[in-house]
């Protein structure tokens, strides 16, 4: 059977994959974000997952105001890396598991979530670098990736406790796959951060730790919080980790299981305009 | 019946929901027009021929002529979608970020280094943050007493 053995918690800043590609990464300014990487390096590559299900969102790439998919699974069997208008990043093509995104289909659908089913589209940098912070700078992605775009961009977005339900949901649906596979969950985005108007540059260095707390001790309670509170507290685009609860529905305790061990918390201000924040919760 | 929306009264923010979403779906568009780069030639070349192509307001034109992301988001632009704007011009997220504080792109980036901007007083409209109305343009721009 499939299981969820983990999830990572990362944030996606654009300018992250800017300084990865532009060879950055040792100057003053991103060593420090790096180095909050070198754990995850390491552990990802001894824990060796077959697939990832990267929630993430879109930037206007793929989607412009033609259609606003609120859940969006990729169910292809691959996603070229977007042109987002400063030339695409030059990282390898993202291979999909279309028999276990269509599974999850099957049974999240079924279990009331209305999902758009995409089998064509550009993947942008939410989802490019989360991968890069985790693989660095393969020739080839070392797994399946099967990609879960949620809208953030237009409000209403989903509320968290919507989110929250749907890992719980998406977790039921891997757990009953029954090819043998190793499937992490990643939830993206975030943390702290406002790229409009006159409050641009907003960081809440408290409350995002807060937040990572209350992720990782309570994220039923957490999934409460209205979308408000993220705005005022976080910032207009820290409504992005709403997606943090899809990931954290899919572990183990929420259904009933023993609490997720932390392997690793990490918080850095700043990666251009935001608070980078990240964590690895493994299923005992 | 009025929909909730208690995001308004945060200061220095516009959310892009449905309403502005309506208002601003050809801005946002035309934005998007920009990820080919056929036509970022074309717009380059002649903004305002260009711009006259797609159905938006005489207002959301001078907006985007004038580069004023603020005036943009108020006609209903996006910022991802008007970072395509930015783009096109080879300027970066925190440029773009930064132009609408009024701050100078070296200010910006400092604060930034510095741990970002305070949510103190920036919650509320009302309060007496710097992003509140009554402090901008924020950084060297708003203490000249501007002639």
């Amino acid at each position: 059977m499939a299981r969820i053995t983990a999830s990572v918690y990362t944030s996606h800043v654009p300018a992250i994959g800017a300084a990865l590609d532009l060879g950055k990464t040792g100057e003053a300014y991103w060593q420090p974000v790096f180095a909050g990487y070198d754990f995850a390096k390491q552990w990802i590559k001894e824990a060796q997952p077959d697939v990832v299900f990267l929630v993430y969102n879109d930037h206007a790439t793929a989607f412009s105001l033609d259609l606003i998919p609120t859940f969006a699974l990729g169910t292809g069997a691959s996603f070229t890396p977007a042109d987002e208008g400063w030339g695409p990043r030059p990282v390898p093509m993202v291979h999909g598991h279309p028999e276990l995104a269509a599974h999850i289909a099957q049974s999240v659908i079924q279990d009331d979530f209305d999902l758009t089913l995409v089998n064509k589209m550009a993947v942008d940098h939410g989802l490019t670098v989360p991968l890069s912070l985790m693989f660095g700078q393969p020739e080839a992605w070392p797994c399946k990736v099967i990609p879960f775009a949620v809208n953030v961009v237009q409000y209403p977005v989903p509320s968290g406790r919507r989110c929250f339900q749907l890992g719980q949901a998406i977790r039921k649906a891997v757990e009953s796959f029954d090819e043998d596979l190793n499937v992490q969950i990643w939830g993206t985005g975030g943390m702290s951060h406002q790229l409009q108007g006159p409050r641009a540059g907003l960081i809440n260095r408290e409350w995002d730790n807060r937040f990572l707390d209350r992720l990782i001790a309570d994220p039923a309670e957490l999934a409460g919080m209205p979308h408000i509170d993220y705005v005022r507290e976080a910032g207009s685009e820290g409504i992005e980790l709403v997606m943090w609860l899809i990931a954290r529905g899919a572990m183990a305790d929420v259904a009933g299981g023993p609490p997720p061990t932390v392997l690793q918390r990490f918080y850095h201000v700043p990666a251009s305009n935001t608070a980078v924040g990240h964590l690895i919760l493994e299923n005992p | 019946m009025a929909l909730d929306k208690p995001y308004k009264d945060v200061p220095g923010t516009l959310i892009f929901d449905a309403e502005q979403s309506r208002k601003g779906y050809w801005l946002n568009q035309f934005c998007m027009s920009l990820m080919q780069a056929e036509n970022r030639a074309r717009f380059k070349a002649d903004e305002r021929a260009y711009l006259d192509e797609w159905a938006m307001s005489e207002e959301q034109k001078q907006a985007v002529l004038a580069r004023d992301l603020n005036w943009c988001m108020r006609t209903g632009g996006n910022i991802y979608f008007l970072a395509k704007i930015g783009a096109t011009d080879g300027k970066s997220f925190q440029q773009m970020a930064g132009s609408m504080t009024g701050m100078s792109e070296e200010e910006y980036r400092d604060m930034m280094i510095k741990g970002g901007r305070s949510p103190e007083g920036n919650r509320y409209l009302g309060e007496d943050g710097d992003a509140q109305p009554q402090h901008q343009p924020q950084g060297k721009a708003g203490q000249k007493g501007n002639p």
